[in-house]
């Protein structure tokens, strides 16, 4: 499965900023918090981690030196 | 309206009216929606509203001449964008752009004058939500003019290489910004200015260190 962001939801406060600015559609709310929908793949723009107010969602990098 | 009201009394500007006095100031704002990536605002143009976010986020930003983009400010539901211009009668002094679907509240500048003058006690507010604007643009000043942000950058790239063995640390663009004492949107540049230096390539989630020498000299730019 692709990488996707990860979500502490216990400190998801439901309030939805991010799925409204995925533009990939690969967040959604249920039960007031926000969930991944796993049949899209992420393309890492982060922009759901720069709006998030409770710091709930985060896209982290992994950092690798190029194969020779 | 109802919906209108109770949204007027969560901004800081209206803070302390009543709600005959909110009533009478939601008679003043218009709705504008705008879809994702869509501009609100550009920057030079003829200011001639002050917005506040009901829903969605805005991302408050200047271009440079070669089209980079430094984010100012992001504007989440309750907060305002444009004061500056509104009270000033200058230009709108940078960008917006909807991040995803939003809905704004807007108000005329004559009407946010008028208000004023009707309830001078919100001038006390509008002076802490501009004290609030220009300590965070010092902050990002002092981070963009003084500190040699990409230095660090470069630094924490190297220091948290994953090898064969070992996965690395996994860092967020905010823990990288922690890291190097600065703004999340300042690291965000950096990762860019590295990429077109052709020190590394991003990868979807992964930084992938294209030329480790080029890193290493741009890390010791650093004084």
């Amino acid at each position: 499965m692709a990488e996707m962001p990860v979500i502490r939801s216990d400190k998801c406060d439901g309030c939805g900023l991010c799925v409204g600015v995925c533009h990939l559609d690969a967040l959604a709310i249920v039960n007031n918090v926000v969930t991944i929908v796993e049949t899209v793949e992420c393309d890492w723009c982060t922009d759901c981690e720069a709006v998030c107010p409770t710091g709930a969602i985060s896209c982290p990098f992994e950092i690798i030196m190029q194969e020779s | 309206m109802a919906i209108q009201l109770e949204f007027l009394k969560s901004i800081l500007y209206f803070s302390g009216l009543g709600p005959a006095e909110l009533e009478a100031i939601g008679r003043l704002v218009f709705e504008k929606t705008a879809d994702r990536a869509e501009i609100v605002l550009l920057e030079g143009e003829l200011a001639e509203n002050l917005y506040f976010v009901a829903s969605g986020v805005v991302k408050v930003f200047k271009t440079s001449a070669e089209g980079k983009e430094q984010i100012l400010s992001i504007v989440r539901p309750g907060e305002s964008f444009n004061d500056v211009a509104i009270f000033d009668g200058g230009p709108n002094p940078a960008s917006a752009r909807a991040m995803g679907p939003v809905i704004l509240c807007g108000m005329k500048r004559n009407d946010m004058e008028a208000i004023l003058r009707d309830h001078p006690q919100l001038a006390l507010n509008v002076i802490k939500v501009l004290a609030r604007r220009v300590r965070h643009l010092v902050s990002l000043v002092e981070d963009l003019s003084f500190k040699h942000v990409i230095s660090r950058v470069a630094r924490i790239l190297l220091e948290h290489i994953g090898g064969e063995m070992s996965r690395g640390p996994r860092l967020t663009q905010q823990e990288m910004a922690a890291m190097a004492g600065t703004a999340r949107e300042v690291v965000g540049r950096s990762l860019k200015a590295l990429e077109e230096e052709g020190a590394i390539k991003l990868d979807r989630h992964r930084i992938v260190i294209t030329d480790k020498e080029a890193l290493r000299r741009t890390m010791e730019l650093s004084s």
